[in-house]
């Protein structure tokens, strides 16, 4: 049988060391009324050579980044991932770990996440990191609710900014849970609204201001501002980030940041249709024992040496069950692992170079864009290698007519998530562009060509 | 000596510790850089609004053969599946077919986005309609969303289901029962989903308290939560009269299937009465670990429940073609996009590569191993629940404890110097010095073997040298760890020179 390495004379063997004749004896403790006498409807066990083929033939049905030229973004981004990174990621010893709860051998694991959590830490320039989280919108709800641990109020105020999915993560918990969601601000030129922002803030008790920065529309939002404002009415100040654009811009620690969050995807991991990824968490070393997920710590052995071990764990679900900070058990260790390695690729002068090639190109892009008269700017604001344009005309019919001309234009606004609270005029012709280092200037030539002659 | 020798530049790991990643490289080393600029670049700091940064991030820099040779030492310091048998109870640490591994690499799934048009994408959708049909198929439960990362998140996700169903009939509830024997995430999962745990005891054969249950349901209480087969490795034999129970009362019956390993095609939760509940991917359906995620917790419910599903769902179109969609009255959603789709593709080549008869015979391996293992370890460990186990047992280590001094703790520590991983220790919280086995189904007879001779042995040292034991492990990379040092300090990143 695949995988079981037991043969069926050593199978009989272990049936009269335990002392039955048949198997089915051993499930004799399932009651009849509920034994599954039948065959599992399900097709024939495969061969590894027909099992290569089927899959490769599903796959084969994709067309992905390699065959298509992408400018898709929006929380998912078509990154360059260093030969290293899956070189040391497929090492057996590290993905066929648990999660390690013997420190004594699993330091690999350990010191690796310890490195992760100092390099989160770097570039957010937060205190703290924990192991990691699920993805960048459950990192975001943990936010909120450390946050209503913290300040002991439940009510949320959210940019309508943030990225839809996310909000909209944010309101299932909210619904099934203690969280509440403040009316969401409005948005003016592509940024969320600061008078509204505050008019929101002094008129209730509002544990938390959320904002993303880049936002989904690619702007960078008023950060100095929002976080005097929160401070100002008691709330903590949480933003979300993109992790590569610390590579050039000021961290969100340089405006007073609590918490900061974001989805850790573009280090390194593949886009694989949207998960796994991993979301990352950092903030204040004041708030560490409010944080959830696991975290590593440094210490030593009985003979002195450096060791790692996981620690802080009496706020943990294994530990404090109903009163724990979290129910996260498994996080996204793996995920963070291939996020260490690019960033250790990288290093700094890399990151640099990578977000100001992405910065350089996406500028380049939409200016040509502009120039063709087929889209106007809904707005003047800053961003990063991301940007928003409203197309004049049907925007399904353009990626229609670009996706057969071999381009994914962008991500329509309007087809993301059926309803969430733009509070932007015309967003059904809005389209969100990525443009990431591996870009080049004859595929965006090409492209702005391409959309001119539609 | 030793500490010196496993960072000396260019030597091969030796025991011992290593420097931090940051301390290797120097200043001007590179390893991956940006590409040539092919398009003009003007002032960083105006396109960005006055936002650049000031001071560099104190990421490592080191070249390439720096990280293999780092990374590689790490790795070396760890104790994965493919280093030797893991048989930690509850985590189900099968071997992890390589097959799985090269499919979730190709490009066709490794490189598509989220947000590309469905045509782009048949091949994932119908992936994705394959696995949530065999789940349904294996569970007996027709709604499927393969969303959840976790299996503590299927968990979340399910109970914020079963709110919704009952809020939809104006009927809300504030309380969930879970017995004793629950994994520490089912509270916590209640906790975040708005209710109040009642926590009820165990009967004296481990099992379900039904009398107690059935004293404690109520027209308040949402759900009852319950793994079955349960953490001391039993099947509940009145599963059938507690699902009765908890139906009776309007609530919710929903399985945790952290032990769906052993019940593959032999039982199904949906028979049970049970009407929701979750897989763990990374357990039953061998997708690896990684040191602690990403797994996958997809979750299976009735009928009546399935219109509360978060979205979106794979779904199959009567032309045959594939694409996205929402329940009627879903939750809304529980993450970004649409699951951890690279362990998807794993869980689908494993159910493809074995069959239902295949996957029938993993459960059945797994326990005639967790039974075999059992017989051979009960005459020198106290075993509390001695009748026919499933795919996993626990003993105690209470014996060892009273006569010697020597604890549980102590000898999983010793079986390290045996290259063996421990058991699962501590957990159920109702057996006292708890060791709970999981051998799997995909451990050769010879390990089981060697593993039992080791816990004989170990039995044996615990009785002549009580204190040998209690000091181990000698032979890994570090020994016992100041854990209280660890949080009293916490110590929780490399900082640079300076700060």
């Amino acid at each position: 049988m695949r995988y079981i390495p037991v043969t069926c004379e050593q199978r009989e063997a272990m049936l009269r060391a335990v002392g039955v004749s048949t198997i089915d004896e051993l499930f004799s403790m399932i009651p009849e009324s509920v034994r599954f006498d039948s065959a599992l409807d399900l097709p024939d066990g495969l061969s590894e050579i027909e099992l290569d083929a089927l899959l490769r033939s599903l796959a084969g049905e994709n067309e992905g980044a390699a065959d298509l030229v992408s400018f898709l973004g929006a929380g998912c981004y078509d990154h360059y991932i260093p030969s290293v990174v899956d070189s040391v990621v497929s090492k057996p010893e590290f993905f066929t770990a648990y999660t390690p709860y013997q420190p004594e051998v699993s330091q690999g694991t350990l010191q690796a996440i310890y490195e992760y959590q100092s390099m989160i830490c770097q570039l957010t320039g937060m205190d703290v990191s924990n192991a990691s989280m699920y993805d960048g919108a459950t990192a975001f709800v943990e936010a909120a609710l450390m946050a209503a641990r913290i300040t002991k109020r439940h009510t949320m105020l959210c940019a309508s900014t943030v990225h839809p999915e996310w909000q909209n993560t944010l309101a299932t918990y909210a619904d099934a849970g203690t969280l509440e969601i403040a009316e969401f601000p409005q948005v003016t030129g592509g940024v969320v609204n600061l008078a509204d922002v505050e008019a929101r803030l002094s008129a209730g008790d509002i544990g938390a201001l959320l904002v993303q920065s880049p936002n989904f529309f690619g702007n960078f939002e008023d950060l100095a501002a929002l976080g005097k404002l929160a401070h100002d009415a008691g709330a903590l100040f949480v933003v979300a980030v993109n992790p590569i654009l610390l590579g050039i811009v000021e961290p969100p620690s340089a405006y007073g940041a609590d918490i900061v969050v974001g989805e850790g995807q573009p280090l390194g991991n593949a886009a694989s249709y949207g998960g796994p990824g991993l979301g990352f968490f950092a903030c204040a070393e004041k708030f560490v024992r409010q944080m959830p997920g696991r975290v590593v710590g440094r210490t030593t052995d009985v003979d002195g040496a450096m060791a790692f071990v996981l620690t802080l764990s009496t706020r943990e679900q294994h530990i404090r069950r109903e009163k724990a900070t979290s129910n996260i058990c498994s996080n996204h260790a793996l995920n963070a692992l291939t996020a260490c390695v690019y960033m250790a690729a990288v290093g700094p002068h890399g990151l640099e170079g990578i977000a100001r090639a992405a910065l350089a190109k996406a500028h380049y892009l939409r200016d040509a864009l502009l120039a063709t008269g087929k889209f106007v700017a809904p707005w003047d604001a800053h961003f990063g290698y991301e940007f928003t344009l409203a197309y004049n005309g049907d925007v399904a019919e353009m990626h229609d007519a670009m996706l057969a001309r071999g381009f994914l234009a962008g991500v329509s606004v309007a087809d993301v998530e059926a309803e969430w609270p733009t509070g932007v005029a015309d967003a059904e012709n809005l389209v969100v562009f990525a443009v990431t280092e591996k870009r080049t200037k004859e595929e965006m030539d090409a492209f702005v060509e391409e959309v001119a002659s539609l | 000596m030793t500490e010196k020798l496993a960072n000396t530049p260019g030597a091969a790991p030796v025991r011992g510790p290593r420097n931090l990643i940051f301390e290797a490289g120097a200043p001007e080393s590179r390893c991956v850089e940006a590409p040539a600029l092919d398009v003009p670049l003007t002032a960083v700091d105006d396109l960005l609004g006055g936002r650049a940064r000031t001071t560099a991030p104190a990421l490592p820099s080191v070249t390439e053969i720096d990280i293999m040779r780092h990374y590689s030492h790490l790795a070396s310091m760890n104790f994965g599946v493919d280093s030797g048998m893991y048989p930690l109870g509850s985590c189900t640490m099968k071997y992890n077919p390589r097959v799985n591994e090269l499919a979730c690499r190709l490009p066709g799934f490794a490189g598509i986005h989220p947000y590309q048009p469905e045509e782009t994408v048949q091949g994932a959708l119908e992936l994705m309609v394959g696995l949530a049909d065999a789940l349904a198929e294996i569970s007996g439960l027709p709604g499927v969303t393969l969303q959840p990362a976790a299996g503590a998140h299927g968990e979340l996700t399910a109970l914020m289901v079963i709110r919704a169903a009952h809020t939809a009939r104006g009927d809300a509830r504030k309380k969930v029962i879970i017995p004793d024997t629950a994994h520490g995430t089912n509270p916590a999962s209640v906790t975040m989903c708005g209710y109040e745990t009642v926590t009820i005891l165990s009967d004296e054969k481990g099992q379900v308290d039904v009398e107690a249950l059935k004293a404690a349901l109520d027209e308040d209480v949402a759900a009852f939560m319950l793994t079955n087969p349960n953490t001391v490795g039993l099947f509940d034999e009145n599963i059938v009269e507690i699902t009765e129970a908890v139906h009776a009362v309007g609530a919710y019956a929903y399985c945790d299937g952290a032990n769906l390993n052993a019940i593959l095609g032999k039982a199904r939760p949906g028979d049970m009465g049970f009407d929701a509940m979750h897989i763990n991917l990374h357990k039953t359906f061998s997708t690896p670990h990684g040191g602690g995620g990403p797994g996958a917790g997809p979750i299976c419910v009735s009928e009546e429940l399935a219109g509360f599903l978060p979205g979106p769902l794979p779904v199959e179109f009567e032309d045959g073609s594939f694409g996205l969609g929402w329940p009627e009255h879903t939750i809304g959603r529980v993450r970004s996009f649409y699951g951890n789709f690279g362990v998807i593709v794993r869980a689908f080549a494993y159910v493809r590569a074995l069959g239902g008869e295949g996957l029938k015979e993993v459960a059945e391996q797994a326990v005639l191993s967790a039974n075999y293992l059992k017989c051979k370890l009960e005459g020198a460990f106290d075993v509390p629940y001695g009748r026919t186990c499933m795919h996993e047992f626990v003993m105690s280590g209470s014996r060892q404890k009273r006569e010697h001094g020597v604890r549980t703790l102590d000898m999983a520590k010793r079986l390290l110097d045996y290259g063996f991983h421990p058991p699962t220790i501590y957990f159920p919280l109702l057996v006292e010095e708890a060791m709970m086995i999981e051998p799997t189904e995909t451990e050769p007879l010879a390990a089981l073997d060697a593993f039992a001779e080791v816990m004989l042995t170990i039995a044996d040292e615990v009785a002549r040298d009580p204190e040998l034991v209690k000091a181990a492990p000698y032979t890994t990379p570090v020994r016992r760890l100041d854990e209280a040092g660890a949080a009293r300090n916490p110590d929780l990143r490399w900082k640079p020179a300076g700060e």
